[in-house]
C-alpha cells in the first residue's frame, strides 16, 4: 500500500503478532483497526514483567523518538534492550562498546 | 614470537616512559604495551607501510591538533619488530569500560565533526582512502572461515545488499572528507581530566564522513543503544558543524549504507568471537543476527516491487 501522507511504498512488519506497515519513505507506521490496541496490551504485558531497576520505556514511540532505518528494531515498548538492565546483554553491549 | 613481540614493544616502552611494561592489548591488529608515560604499538602485521606512514604523519600534522593524539615526538621514524611496524604514543586515560553510562559521547561527536572538517588540502599527503569498509571485509572472510559459516548465511544475505564498496569491492564514492574508520568508546582517551582526543590511525583516511557515526547508529538501529543516546550523539555532531548528515530531518539517508555494513560486520565478528571463545551466541550476538535478517528481508523485498 502507499503512504497515505508522502505517498511512497509502505512495508508491512510483524511485531510480537502485529502487523505493522512503516512507510520507506517518511517512516511514518500505518496501524489497522485494534492494533494499536493490540501494542498497547502488549506493552502493558511488557511493563508488568519488566524489572523494578528499568528504565521506564516512552510510553509511544512518538514525537521524542528519533528516526530510524526501516530495517531497525522498533524503539520505545518491548523492542528497547538498552537502559539499565542486569541481564546478559548489558556486559555483551559493554564489550561491544569499546572494540572494532 | 608473540612473548618476543610483547617483550621488545615493553623495552621500547620502558626506555620512553619508564616504570614496569603493560600489555593493554595483544590482537593480531595491534600489540599494545605501555610502561610509565609512554605506550609502544606493534600495528598489524598486514598493514601497508606506505599508507600507514602517510596516517602516522597526519596525526603527528598541526591541524589534527586537539582532535587526534600525536605520536611521541622524535620517536624512532620507522622502527619494526618481527617485520611489525612499531610506533610510540604518549599514555592518557581510556574511557572507563566499567561505566559506558559516563561515556563522552557529546565529546566524541565533537571530535568527530572537527575531524570531518579538516581540510585536505592542509595535510601532509597523498592521503590514504580510510579502511572501514577493508574491514567488513576482513570480517566476512572470517565468518567464511567458520565450519558452520552456512548457518549465519543471514550475515552474507545482509552484506549482499550492500554497494560493492562498502563491503571493500571497488573504490569508495571520492570524497575529500577525513574520516577516523573505525570508532568506537576504546578510541576516545585524555590527560589527566583534559579533553577527550581520538587514538588509532590504522584506519584514517578520505572516505564518507558518514561511517563515523554509524557505529552508534547501527547500535542504535539496533536497539542496544537508547534513543537519547543517540540523540545527544547526533544532535552534538550537528550542532559542531559536522558535514555528515544533513544540519536536520532524517540523517538516515547519509547513515543508512554505513550502518547497515558495520551491522554486517559487528554480527560476523560476533559469531567470530563466541566461537573462539567456546560459547553459545549471547544476547546482543542474537540481536546483530536478527538485524541482519530484517536487512536481508528488506533487501528482497526492494526487488519485488
Amino acid at each position: 500500500m502507499q503512504c497515505p501522507k508522502c505517498h511512497a511504498l509502505m512495508q508491512t512488519y510483524n511485531r510480537n503478532g502485529v502487523q505493522i506497515e512503516q512507510c520507506s519513505g517518511c517512516r511514518g507506521i500505518f496501524l489497522d483497526y485494534g492494533e494499536l490496541e493490540a501494542l498497547t496490551r502488549l506493552e502493558s504485558q511488557w511493563v508488568q514483567q519488566a524489572p523494578p531497576a528499568a528504565a521506564p520505556p516512552p510510553a509511544y514511540p512518538g514525537n521524542a523518538a528519533p528516526a530510524g532505518p526501516a530495517w531497525g528494531a522498533v524503539h520505545g515498548g518491548h523492542q528497547g534492550h538498552y537502559g539499565h538492565g542486569h541481564g546478559s546483554h548489558h556486559r555483551g553491549f559493554g564489550r561491544m562498546l569499546f572494540s572494532s | 614470537m608473540e612473548a618476543e613481540l610483547v617483550e621488545g614493544l615493553g623495552r621500547l616502552a620502558v626506555a620512553g616512559g619508564g616504570g614496569e611494561p603493560e600489555v593493554l592489548a595483544d590482537r593480531p591488529d595491534g600489540t599494545v604495551v605501555r610502561a610509565g608515560t609512554v605506550v609502544a604499538k606493534a600495528h598489524a602485521a598486514d598493514s601497508d607501510h606506505t599508507e600507514l606512514g602517510a596516517r602516522l604523519r597526519i596525526a603527528s600534522a598541526p591541524p589534527l591538533g586537539g582532535i587526534l593524539l600525536a605520536p611521541v615526538p622524535g620517536g624512532p621514524p620507522e622502527a619494526f619488530l618481527l617485520g611489525r611496524r612499531v610506533t610510540l604514543w604518549p599514555y592518557a586515560e581510556p574511557v572507563d569500560r566499567d561505566d559506558p553510562d559516563a561515556a563522552p559521547w557529546e565529546d566524541a561527536a565533537v571530535l568527530l565533526a572537527r575531524l570531518h572538517t579538516v581540510r585536505v588540502d592542509s595535510l601532509p599527503g597523498p592521503v590514504p582512502p580510510m579502511r572501514g569498509p577493508a574491514k567488513v571485509a576482513r570480517a566476512l572472510d572470517r565468518l567464511s572461515g567458520l565450519d558452520d559459516a552456512a548457518a549465519h548465511d543471514v550475515v552474507f544475505r545482509a552484506a549482499a545488499g550492500l554497494p560493492g564498496w562498502a563491503r571493500g569491492e571497488g573504490p569508495q564514492p571520492p570524497s575529500r572528507v577525513l574520516v577516523h574508520g573505525d570508532l568506537h568508546l576504546g578510541q576516545l582517551v585524555r590527560y589527566g581530566g583534559g579533553p577527550w582526543l581520538l587514538i588509532d590511525v590504522d584506519d584514517l583516511g578520505l572516505g564518507e564522513p558518514a561511517w563515523d557515526l554509524a557505529r552508534p547508529a547501527a547500535w542504535f538501529a539496533t536497539g542496544l543503544l537508547a534513543p537519547e543516546v543517540w540523540s545527544r550523539f547526533l544532535g552534538s555532531y550537528r550542532a559542531a558543524g559536522g558535514p555528515a548528515v544533513p544540519g536536520e530531518g532524517d540523517p538516515w539517508g547519509a547513515l543508512d549504507v554505513p550502518a547497515r555494513a558495520l551491522t554486517v560486520q559487528s554480527a560476523a565478528l560476533a559469531v567470530v568471537r563466541a566461537r573462539r571463545e567456546g560459547r553459545a551466541l549471547d544476547e546482543v550476538d542474537e540481536l546483530l543476527l536478527e538485524t541482519c535478517a530484517r536487512m536481508a528481508g528488506r533487501a528482497r523485498v526492494d526487488v519485488v516491487s
